[in-house]
């Protein structure tokens, strides 16, 4: 079967999934608690696409196939199609999407359960992974960027779930703000492809692109850049996602860690061949991503809400990931977004449960009349000793935590191992110190990374229970629809990092990801060419030296929170003092913003001094308009008397004149 | 007794200038409608005139439409006249000036 019509099945899924979940309940009140029904076909409409999508994955012959679909408008010479394009980079974000995808679905079923929008959270996750697909399979911009928009749409319906509550509500506008801001850089840069190559389809893009002048290649991928830190949450613009976790925990797990914050890499790895041309933005990329990873790992050691800390490290791996991207290494991003995708929705998903079973606590305490106002469900402080309890769920949680922190063998060590690698290599042998920067940052950050999720375990599940009455209060294992997809999840986080192994074995020959991926392979993503080669003994020392920093921290973590649990903190912050306090302010971001954006931009400059232009000058000219207008019109009614006499002799006199004009013969 | 056309041509134009005098500057309806009426046979008579010197009857019947078209005129008119002097008892049309700005 040709795959045109099988991908049209893979994206209009989805879309019919939302529309079924969403405006069937909406008229027929019944089905609103249906959850079984809404939730199979929500699953379903995720899990088909998948299954299609391994079909085409199996059978793809080399060659991208484009499926244009209609034709979306014509205007000059601008034309656009719904045109879809299947090639190794699409395909393998559309199983990441779907698969990963489907697995939260199933999640939700249960996790969801007795939530009043039940329907209104599948119509939106089904919307999601719609847009999403269409991000990822799009064969021009403009198609891409309508995805771009329509995941954070739903991202902005998911943070702000439940509405009810105003916080949800603002962090959701806040999510949807700040992404517009790297919209507009993105908008501005498709108008420059556009002036500059004619066309936005890909096909246009890759085959011309490459050959554009370098300042003109620089503006074009830096401004892509800017809306990448926006969608990808990287400084300046990663504020809002942690404030994004104000949504539901699979959102959380689908949305903000693996599959929509990806879709900046995803844009730079799609136009890597123009990201190629522009190395001074390249040089920006890397850095920026380096700051950022080490910058939300220090944050994340310090913070006490648990999905807080997954979401700070989400916005640390994704540094990472641009830091691939940076040195000129997109498969490795791609590998790393892969891998990401499995272990992190792993501790989301994780987290939900925990959160499940402290919310069993607070209502335990609740009914034995105990005051629960202060209690958060989220906090890590009132949980400990949780593995006890609930015995899958930290099972998972401690494989996710173990391949996040860079476990040899682990999926996280493979691909972040291959990130550090091409760091030093493109500053070793390229010959860019940028490069060697950014890989002591990257080793830094991964010391880091090992403690702060160590801790978040340790916090979490080992030691004693924390939190009031706890020999009366117990949390409960979640459901096994619950902690299958936990296992799936935790056993993907230990193996799939096999489709990358490192170059030191075979040289590189059994690098799939690489191979499958790779132009020089004849795969869609560029890579920057590098002159020398690492010596393989330094290779496995490089090797080496990651699994001893992994190892040794996991250990070290380990060590001290099953001495001291939470007491360790505390030696953290004595430590580190004015640092700490720093980071448990996340560098005062969200003050910087307040102060910079809202107090001198919007209520100083804008309210005050603009306003003044906008009511003299911007409205000052329509008045002005208006009332000339006005006044002229008051001189000229005069003429108007009522008395048809007057008009009879104007009439008159006009015919005198023009018989006149005839008779002088002009 | 043959006239010659031009005498024709100048009644038809003293006639008609007197008519557009009236239209334009008396003040009762009835008169200016009296007027319109002068106006029209003034180029009914030029019609005729010319017919005559020109030998082409056409002229002529263009005049029996003229006629039939003034009978209605009147009509109509003098209609307007009588419902303005029931709602307003005068027929000044300097008085009657509702669509003044």
């Amino acid at each position: 079967m040709s795959s045109a019509p099988l991908l049209r099945l893979v994206l209009l899924l989805p879309l019919v999934g939302a529309i079924v979940n969403g405006v069937a309940p909406l008229f027929v009140e019944d089905l609103r608690t249906r959850e079984g029904l809404l939730g199979t076909i929500g699953t379903a409409v995720v899990a088909v696409p998948f299954v299609i999508a391994c079909y085409l994955f199996v059978t793809f012959g080399g060659e991208p196939v484009v499926a244009n679909y209609f034709q979306w408008m014509a205007a000059g010479d601008l034309e656009l199609a719904f045109a879809y394009r299947i090639d190794e980079l699409s395909l393998i974000m559309t199983l990441v999407v779907t698969g990963v995808g489907g697995i939260i679905h199933f999640y939700s079923i249960g996790y969801m359960h007795g939530d009043p929008g039940y329907w209104r959270f599948f119509a939106y996750l089904n919307l999601f992974i719609f847009a999403m697909l269409n991000l990822v399979l799009a064969n021009n911009l403009p198609v891409l960027f309508l995805g771009w928009e329509g995941v954070g749409l739903c991202s902005y319906l998911l943070i702000g779930f439940w509405y009810t509550d105003l916080s949800n509500s603002t962090a959701a506008n806040k999510a949807f703000i700040v992404n517009r801001v790297g919209d507009f850089a993105f908008l501005v840069a498709m108008f420059l492809i556009f002036r500059e190559l004619g066309g936005l389809s890909f096909d246009v893009i890759l085959a011309q692109g490459p050959a554009l002048p370098e300042a003109t290649l620089n503006w074009i991928i830096f401004l892509l850049f800017v809306g990448a830190t926006g969608k990808s949450a990287q400084i300046p613009l990663f504020v809002w996602l942690p404030d994004a976790m104000a949504g539901p925990t699979p959102v959380s797990a689908l949305i903000h860690a693996a599959t929509m914050v990806t879709s900046g890499l995803y844009l730079l790895a799609r136009l890597s061949a123009l990201v190629l041309g522009a190395p001074v933005v390249m040089a920006l990329i890397a850095i920026v991503g380096g700051a950022t990873a080490l910058m939300a790992a220090t944050i994340a050691i310090a913070q006490n809400d648990i999905k807080r800390v997954l979401a700070y490290s989400t916005v640390s791996q994704l540094g990472y990931m641009f830091m691939a991207a940076g040195v000129g290494a997109f498969f490795v991003s791609v590998f790393h977004l892969v891998t990401h995708a499995f272990f992190k929705a792993c501790l989301f998903l994780g987290s939900g449960s925990v959160i499940h079973g402290m919310e069993e606590v607070e209502h335990d305490l609740e009914e034995r009349g105990h005051d629960t106002s202060d209690f958060d469900p989220q906090d890590m402080r009132t949980m400990g000793g949780l593995g006890a309890y609930m015995p899958s769920t930290r099972t998972t949680y401690l494989l996710a935590t173990l391949a996040i922190s860079g476990i040899p063998l682990t999926a996280g060590f493979f691909s972040k191992d291959e990130i550090l690698f091409k760091a030093f290599e493109y500053g070793y042998s390229g010959g860019e110190t940028y490069a060697m920067i950014v890989w002591i940052v990257g080793v830094i950050t991964a010391i880091l990374t090992a403690f702060y999720m160590m801790r978040s375990y340790m916090l979490t599940f080992e030691g004693t229970p924390r939190w009031p009455l706890a020999d009366q209060a117990e949390p409960h294992e979640s459901p096994s629809s619950m902690t299958g997809p936990l296992w799936a999840l935790g056993i993907l986080s230990m193996v799939g990092g096999f489709i990358g192994l490192p170059a030191v074995i075979q040289d590189g020959k059994w690098n799939w990801i690489h191979h499958y991926l790779g132009a020089k392979y004849g795969g869609p993503v560029a890579e920057a060419s590098v002159q020398g080669h690492v010596p393989l003994a330094l290779e496995w020392g490089l090797i080496l030296l990651s699994s001893v920093i992994a190892v040794g921290t996991v250990y070290y973590a380990w060590r001290v929170y099953t001495a001291q649990g939470l007491a360790y903190d505390a030696v953290l912050k004595r430590r580190f003092r004015g640092l700490y306090q720093t980071w448990a302010d996340t560098y005062y971001w969200d003050d910087f913003y307040d102060q910079v954006v809202v107090d001198t931009l919007i209520n100083g400059i804008s309210r005050k001094g603009l306003a003044a232009f906008d009511d003299k000058i911007v409205d000052g000219a329509v008045n002005g308009v208006a009332d000339a207008a006005q006044n002229a019109s008051g001189l000229l009614r005069r003429v108007q008397t009522g008395i048809v006499q007057n008009y009879a002799l104007a009439l008159a006199l006009g015919a005198a004149l023009v018989v006149g004009l005839m008779l002088a013969g002009i | 007794m043959d006239v010659a056309l031009n005498w024709y041509l100048a009644l038809s134009a003293v006639l008609f200038t007197i008519g557009t005098l009236g239209v334009l500057f008396r003040r009762n309806a009835i008169v200016v409608l009296m007027s319109v009426e002068l106006m029209l046979n003034a180029v009914n008579l030029t019609l005729v005139a010319f017919s005559q010197s020109m030998g082409d009857p056409s002229g002529q019947m263009l005049v029996f439409f003229s006629i039939a078209v003034a009978a209605a005129e009147a009509a109509v008119g003098l209609a307007i006249v009588i419902a303005i002097f029931r709602s307003k008892v005068t027929v000044d049309i300097t008085e009657i000036n509702l669509f003044k700005h």
